[in-house]
């Protein structure tokens, strides 16, 4: 559903993306993960067609991202840091993609209620606070129905119980084929939820095995075990 | 596009700014209208706050409303929605609102006082500037990441058009005054839709003879309807060009 061929991107003289390339299918939850400033979030963008690539294409669902945008309308995305019109209320937001989006599939707000954002339609986007707008963040991403979805950091500010919900959540999307793509330093967390993993370092893809052959390569039954192991024999 | 649209003329209606921007470009209109006893004068000093006011809000206005509407705008990117329509929408939003202010606090007074054929070349002319230093502002914002930086580009470029660009030509005027300018002067006012707008209000006004040679010139040329013609269309090209340019840029544009 996402591929990508050999994309390069550099902001001034700093390469941050090198010769990346990717496939994936429905159906695979992939965890993409790597140290800080390796390239994550811009490749996430560049799927988004929010930062241009240099060289190279990305297509989502069979569509290039360089010229077309409605393959938008099957990608849901939860930013690292949302941000949003600061003195619109969050069920302005809300009702402004809704009307935007015309999705004509049924609107999906199981999270909108299990965050209880309804209580807090009223409230101004620059009056939140980081967990209730990264609450806001996740109930969009999954507004939709998209069948790809694309979760930058989805639990970081979320307190225990809304980062246990977006996890059943998270599950059950993946149940239904979907793709989904997370990004997140809290490997522990990831364990049950992903099929692949994506290592990714100095904005090149380093590893991309299914869990379990990582599992079984590495001799762990953790995955943050698996991960450190690779991290410290990694030929270098 | 319209949904957008309507979203972003909200957003810029919520701002008190345009409001009162509106509300003051009123009480000055009454005001100067009130005070001479000639509209013909009431006019001239219309003209000149046309000319300085108006494009100076409009640039600062615009290039504070694009740098304050980022996440907005990345909000949008990431819907879908095509960029080129996202940038279309933010241009005929601002330029919707801002000629709308204008209209309603300086036209319709002017409409009341003054209903000639000059008062409504100034209205068109307040109208045609309002909207090129939107596009001009946009191309600004698009310019630089930096909000500081953006903004006194776009200051500078005011500044440029409406004193610096006068003291340009004059200049070339002394130093090539053995030479017949009258002609090279028509093509050299293309260069500036402000000057280009007086010029034309002024002509209107039947004090070109004022203007000397030069003036009879201008006459000959901008006082025919070919001349005219000619002359809306350089400042409809003042739109289009920066705006496309800056069309172009944002499509590229990392957010």
């Amino acid at each position: 559903m996402i591929s990508a061929n050999k994309v390069n991107k550099s902001f001034g003289k700093l390469k941050v993306l090198n010769e990346v390339s990717f496939t994936s299918n429905s159906g695979q939850c992939i965890a993409l993960i790597g140290p800080n400033g390796c390239g994550k979030t811009t490749f996430i963008k560049c799927v988004l067609g929010m930062v241009v690539p240099d060289t190279g294409t990305i297509t989502v669902m069979g569509k290039d991202v360089a010229s077309g945008w409605q393959y938008r309308s099957e990608v849901g995305y939860m930013p690292q840091v949302g941000r949003y019109p600061e003195n619109m209320q969050i069920g302005q937001v809300i009702e402004m993609l809704t009307d935007i989006r015309q999705s004509h599939k049924t609107i999906d707000d199981d999270l909108i209620s299990a965050f209880a954002l309804k209580a807090l339609y009223h409230k101004r986007m620059r009056t939140l606070s980081g967990g209730t707008m990264q609450k806001v963040s996740a109930a969009i991403a999954f507004l939709f129905g998209a069948s790809v979805l694309i979760l930058d950091e989805p639990t970081a500010g979320l307190d225990p119980v809304a980062s246990e919900i977006l996890r059943e959540k998270v599950l059950a999307e993946k149940a239904r084929g979907k793709l989904i793509l997370i990004t997140s330093h809290i490997l522990s967390e990831l364990d049950e939820l992903i099929s692949d993993i994506v290592y990714m370092q100095d904005g090149s893809i380093l590893l991309y095995k299914t869990l379990n052959a990582l599992k079984e390569e590495t001799g762990e039954t953790k995955l943050s075990r698996a991960i450190a192991q690779i991290m410290t024999n990694k030929p270098s | 596009m319209i949904k957008i649209i309507k979203y972003i003329l909200l957003d810029i209606l919520r701002n008190k700014m345009v409001l009162g921007y509106a509300v003051f470009l009123f009480a000055i209109t009454f005001t100067v209208f009130s005070l001479e006893d000639s509209t013909q004068k009431g006019l001239l000093s219309m003209l000149n706050l046309v000319l300085f006011i108006v494009p100076l809000v409009s640039v600062i206005f615009s290039t504070i409303y694009v740098y304050n509407s980022s996440e907005f705008i990345e909000l949008l990117v990431s819907q879908p929605l095509k960029r080129s329509r996202i940038w279309l929408s933010i241009f005929v939003g601002l330029a919707g609102a801002l000629s709308l202010a204008f209209f309603a606090g300086a036209g319709l007074p002017m409409l009341f006082y003054e209903p000639s054929a000059t008062g409504l070349m100034l209205l068109l002319m307040g109208l045609l500037i309002s909207v090129i230093f939107v596009a001009i502002a946009m191309l600004a914002a698009v310019h630089t990441r930096d909000k500081a930086k953006g903004i006194g580009f776009a200051i500078l470029l005011w500044i440029y058009f409406s004193l610096l660009f006068d003291g340009l030509v004059l200049f070339l005027l002394f130093q090539f005054a053995d030479y017949p300018l009258e002609k090279a002067m028509i093509g050299i006012s293309a260069l500036n839709p402000i000057d280009l707008g007086r010029i034309l209000v002024l002509l209107k006004m039947d004090v070109s003879a004022l203007m000397g040679y030069t003036g009879a010139v201008f006459k000959e040329f901008y006082g025919t309807d070919k001349g005219l013609i000619v002359s809306l269309s350089v400042m409809v090209l003042w739109i289009a060009l920066p705006l496309l340019y800056s069309l172009k840029k944002f499509n590229r544009k990392d957010l």
